[in-house]
């Protein structure tokens, strides 16, 4: 019998990719959620001991760090219901978008939450970022006509981008600005609401007002002056 | 069909050299098209939209970037000479040892041949930690990849010069026989590759190239 175990924090994003991917796979797992510093649990220490950090899947007492590296294991440790795509160009694009989502969208996000004198760089470049996945939603979805980044199948990319969906609240709030959805990226938009509606999402994303309400907290405690 | 695969690359670059290493090693055609780094080229930028970086593979006209994904892609690509394990989970751990090179040692490479003082010193003392962790990393076996050259060989090895510059200019051993003896061993043993020895670029070019640099950044 398989052993699962997901050592993740609720409101991370990238912590969010693990339990979807799971649940999309109908992979029964054991969830344990992680404090932040300084009570990280001794499972987590020795488990991912070079960086002591969530998102950790724990396979028959076996760990992988990394949520995108997870994503990918988890992909071929359960090998239907692929969440890569098939040919290595598409997968290559798959993982290159995943790469720019975690390289360049996160910072953006990141300098925006948590830097004083780096706000308004943060939106800007959030903005021209929202640009770039825009556009790759518009290629990989064969302009719209296809519901996901995946093509006609919700995949790895998809489920890479869809945890900032309850971040986008928390960025406008603290950045103090609308991002415009409607106008600027209408496919984003969409697949945003469409993504919602899965069963995977809807159980594993909180609130928008919930993580903005911890993040709040967070940098009420964290963010000195 | 017939193929046609470009490498958009840089002599001194490490992330070019591993993809060039990966081509050659699993016996691939390819043309390399060196870069100017400064006057980009329209092919280049057109390849790489989103990052304007070497290296960037073009296979039959698609353009795939980010060094690890074109590695990755490669190996797909052309199973023969796997890079990465089959089995998932040793696939995971490649697939993390690789990542934390990157994530160890772009930077901190880079702050050594460009800083000195105590921002120097912070960068020499968190590279000498991750060599240890990455001697641990190693086991004693010839290769990460295990009996012969993998994944993380190739993403490690691609700097091994750079280690020597960083060396010559941060007056101290990364790698060294008393300290990492596995690491030691399996630099000379990486090192002697053919499709190794054709691509790591010249100890004295690159180190004028790196004091050039330095100079640069000391004086802003």
């Amino acid at each position: 019998m398989d052993k699962v175990k997901v050592l993740s924090k609720w409101v991370s994003m990238f912590g969010m990719r693990v339990p979807i991917a799971l649940e999309e796979k109908g992979v029964k797992y054991e969830y344990q959620e992680e404090d932040l510093a300084p009570n990280k649990s001794d499972l987590l220490l020795q488990m991912n001991s070079v960086y002591k950090k969530i998102p950790v899947l724990i396979h028959n007492g076996q760990p992988i760090c990394e949520s995108l590296i997870i994503l990918q294991y988890i992909d071929e440790a359960w090998d239907y219901k692929q969440l890569l795509p098939i040919n290595p160009y598409d997968r290559a694009l798959a993982r290159f978008w995943a790469d720019f989502i975690d390289k360049k969208f996160f910072d953006s996000g990141f300098r925006i939450v948590w830097s004083k004198d780096k706000v308004e760089e943060g939106k800007r470049d959030m903005l021209e970022n929202l640009q770039f996945l825009e556009g790759a939603l518009k290629e990989m979805s064969a302009g719209g006509s296809l519901p996901f980044f995946g093509g006609k199948d919700f995949g790895f990319l998809d489920i890479a981008f869809i945890p900032f969906a309850c971040w986008f609240h928390i960025y406008e709030t603290i950045g103090n600005f609308k991002i415009p959805f409607d106008s600027e990226y209408p496919l984003l938009d969409a697949w945003v609401k469409r993504c919602m509606e899965r069963d995977s999402v809807k159980k594993v994303l909180p609130s928008p007002d919930r993580a903005l309400e911890h993040i709040l907290q967070l940098r009420e405690r964290y963010m000195v002056g | 069909m017939e193929e046609e695969l470009k490498v958009l690359g840089a002599w001194a670059s490490p992330y070019s050299v591993r993809v060039q290493i990966a081509l050659d090693l699993k016996g691939i055609n390819y043309t390399l098209y060196e870069q100017d780094l400064i006057n980009k080229s329209q092919l280049l930028l057109q390849s790489n939209p989103v990052h304007k970086k070497i290296p960037a593979l073009i296979h039959n006209g698609k353009a795939i970037s980010e060094s690890l994904i074109i590695l990755q892609y490669i190996d797909e690509t052309w199973p023969a000479v796997p890079l990465l394990p089959k089995h998932p989970y040793e696939r995971a751990v490649a697939l993390f040892w690789a990542a934390f090179t990157d994530d160890k040692f772009s930077l901190s490479f880079r702050d050594i041949c460009r800083t000195q003082g105590e921002k120097q010193e912070k960068c020499i003392k968190e590279t000498v930690a991750n060599m240890l962790v990455l001697e641990e990393a190693l086991k004693g076996r010839p290769f990460f990849g295990g009996e012969s050259v993998g994944y993380v060989d190739i993403v490690l090895g691609c700097r091994a010069v750079w280690i020597q510059v960083c060396e010559e200019i941060g007056g101290v051993k990364l790698i060294d026989p008393h300290n990492t003896p596995f690491l030691y061993a399996w630099v000379q043993r990486f090192r002697n590759l053919d499709c190794v020895k054709k691509w790591l670029p010249d100890f004295d070019k690159l180190l004028s190239y790196a004091y050039m640099v330095r100079n640069y950044f000391l004086q802003q």
